[in-house]
């Protein structure tokens, strides 16, 4: 589990995040959604410890990240996964390189027992016949599947994925949402996700975090999100035609 | 301010790069790669630009001594010491601020973008350590580089000077080894250590700490080049007049 408590978070003297405090639970997928600019990444980013923050605490499993020294974060990061909203892949590896290549820069194995793990999670993402591409030879869909599987491949006990489904069609999108909330369950992961794709709030939005305006909108599920008479919440979510007809026919059912 | 500040940030981006050290196994092959890229890869171009540099040295010298008291061993001597103190270890250095900066630069600077340097930092990896000291390490390599330069300079002044009817042989083998002074190489090779360091230090500053877009990586390879090439001079001055003067 994952504590968030009063974050603050400001650059340049202009606050981007303001007295968020949330729980991000362990085993299920939870999501932070907003508009653009709303803090989402930079609440991510903070999480993770890329950014510093102004005031309060981020607790991983009661371990304060604002109290850890070097040595102690390097400990938590290899407790992390993270699928980059661009997959961050790196273009002069192979895909099957791009998955070991944590295990290469952080653990004793041999290459045999490397292979072996990474032939494990590239089967766990569907990955068929691309150990040998290079990131540029393959399509954004398997893009992400290298990402989760690299993310994953350390068997981490915090998962985070900013926008894993931009750039991506609805088919595809469905499909990764999917596999990342199998793998929350699986392993039993934190995970979070930073989105603003309405269809996997519908998805997989198990505990749902809406900021707005580098504050703490709403916080619910996917199936509360359509009961909630949240303004903020209605105004984001129904933006879209097909959520207003989703809506409605959710009012005349109930 | 802004100004300041960054030099602040390199200093201690330099601080880090020599901390927490990657794995040796890993290091050895980021370090044999970016020998092949920066090393290997500006061979060609320094020897071309050397040879026709040399050659252009002997012709002006030699255009220049219109004094018939003047010894023809003179156009050897001039093109040694111009090769030598100035040409192979400065100028050379500018030109690879743009070929070997800019690459720096631009490859730092697309991992930014992409969100690659974020990717390494997340699995706890020490990213200046992981993607500087190689470049640095090797540019250990680049006086191997001036010195090609040296010779092929020298080569192609005396390539110019025989076949161009300015001087003999002799005459050009006799220029180059009158009044030789070993010093001059060795503060040749001293300058050229600095700006290795510069070579490789200052274009992963401008790369590594970049913001913005695709836009941003084409500004701050120029950028990286001016302060690259402003530093060489800089350095180049400092270093003579303590060494020299």
């Amino acid at each position: 589990m994952i504590v968030v408590e009063k974050l603050n978070k400001s650059f340049n003297g202009t606050n981007v995040l303001t007295d968020i405090s949330n729980q991000f639970e362990k085993g299920k997928t939870n999501l932070i959604i907003g508009q653009s600019g709303s803090g989402k990444t930079v609440l991510l980013k903070c999480i993770l410890g890329l950014y510093g923050i102004d005031s309060g605490n981020i607790y991983f499993e009661n371990r304060s990240l604002q109290k850890m020294d070097t040595k102690e974060r390097s400990v938590l990061r290899q407790e992390m996964g993270m699928v980059f909203q661009g997959s961050a892949l790196f273009d002069s590896m192979t895909v099957e390189e791009n998955i070991m290549f944590p295990m290469r820069m952080l653990t004793q194995k041999s290459s045999e027992e490397m292979l072996s793990r990474a032939n494990e999670v590239i089967n766990r993402v569907n990955l068929i016949n691309a150990n040998k591409k290079l990131p540029s030879e393959i399509s954004g869909g398997m893009q992400k599947r290298v990402a989760i599987a690299r993310a994953v491949v350390m068997n981490p006990k915090y998962l985070f994925c900013d926008e894993p489904n931009s750039g991506l069609d609805p088919k595809t999108s469905t499909l990764i949402d999917n596999l990342i909330q199998e793998i929350t369950k699986e392993y039993q992961i934190t995970t979070v996700i930073n989105t603003h794709d309405m269809n996997s709030v519908m998805e997989i939005g198990e505990k749902v975090l809406f900021l707005e305006n580098g504050r703490k909108g709403w916080e619910g599920s996917n199936l509360e999100v359509f009961k909630t008479e949240n303004q903020s919440v209605g105004n984001f979510i129904y933006s879209s035609n097909l959520f207003k007809k989703v809506r409605e026919v959710y009012k005349e059912e109930n | 301010m802004l100004f300041l500040q960054d030099i602040g940030a390199y200093f201690i981006m330099l601080s880090k790069v020599f901390r927490r050290f990657t794995r040796w196994s890993v290091l050895k092959e980021l370090i044999i790669r970016e020998i092949d890229s920066l090393i290997i890869g500006s061979i060609g171009i320094v020897s071309f630009i050397s040879f026709f540099v040399g050659g252009v040295v002997a012709i002006q010298t030699a255009l220049n001594l219109t004094n018939p008291l003047l010894p023809k061993n003179l156009i050897g001597f001039a093109t040694r010491q111009s090769v030598i103190l100035e040409f192979a270890p400065t100028f050379i250095s500018v030109i690879m601020a743009g070929k070997v900066g800019s690459f720096i630069t631009s490859s730092l600077g697309t991992m930014r973008v992409t969100e690659q340097i974020d990717a390494l930092q997340v699995m706890g990896i020490n990213t200046y350590n992981y993607l500087i000291f190689p470049k640095i390490v090797a540019m250990l390599f680049y006086p191997f580089v001036i010195t090609i330069s040296m010779f092929l300079g020298i080569f192609g002044g005396y390539i110019a000077s025989i076949y161009g009817g300015f001087c003999s042989s002799a005459d050009f083998i006799e220029g180059i080894q009158l009044e030789f002074i070993p010093y001059h190489v060795r503060y040749a090779f001293v300058k050229t250590g600095f700006f290795a360091f510069i070579l490789a230090t200052v274009p992963s500053f401008h790369g590594y700490f970049l913001k913005g877009g695709a836009l941003e990586v084409g500004k701050a390879s120029t950028t990286s080049f001016v302060w690259t090439s402003v530093l060489i001079i800089v350095t180049n001055y400092v270093i003579t007049q303590l060494l020299l003067a």
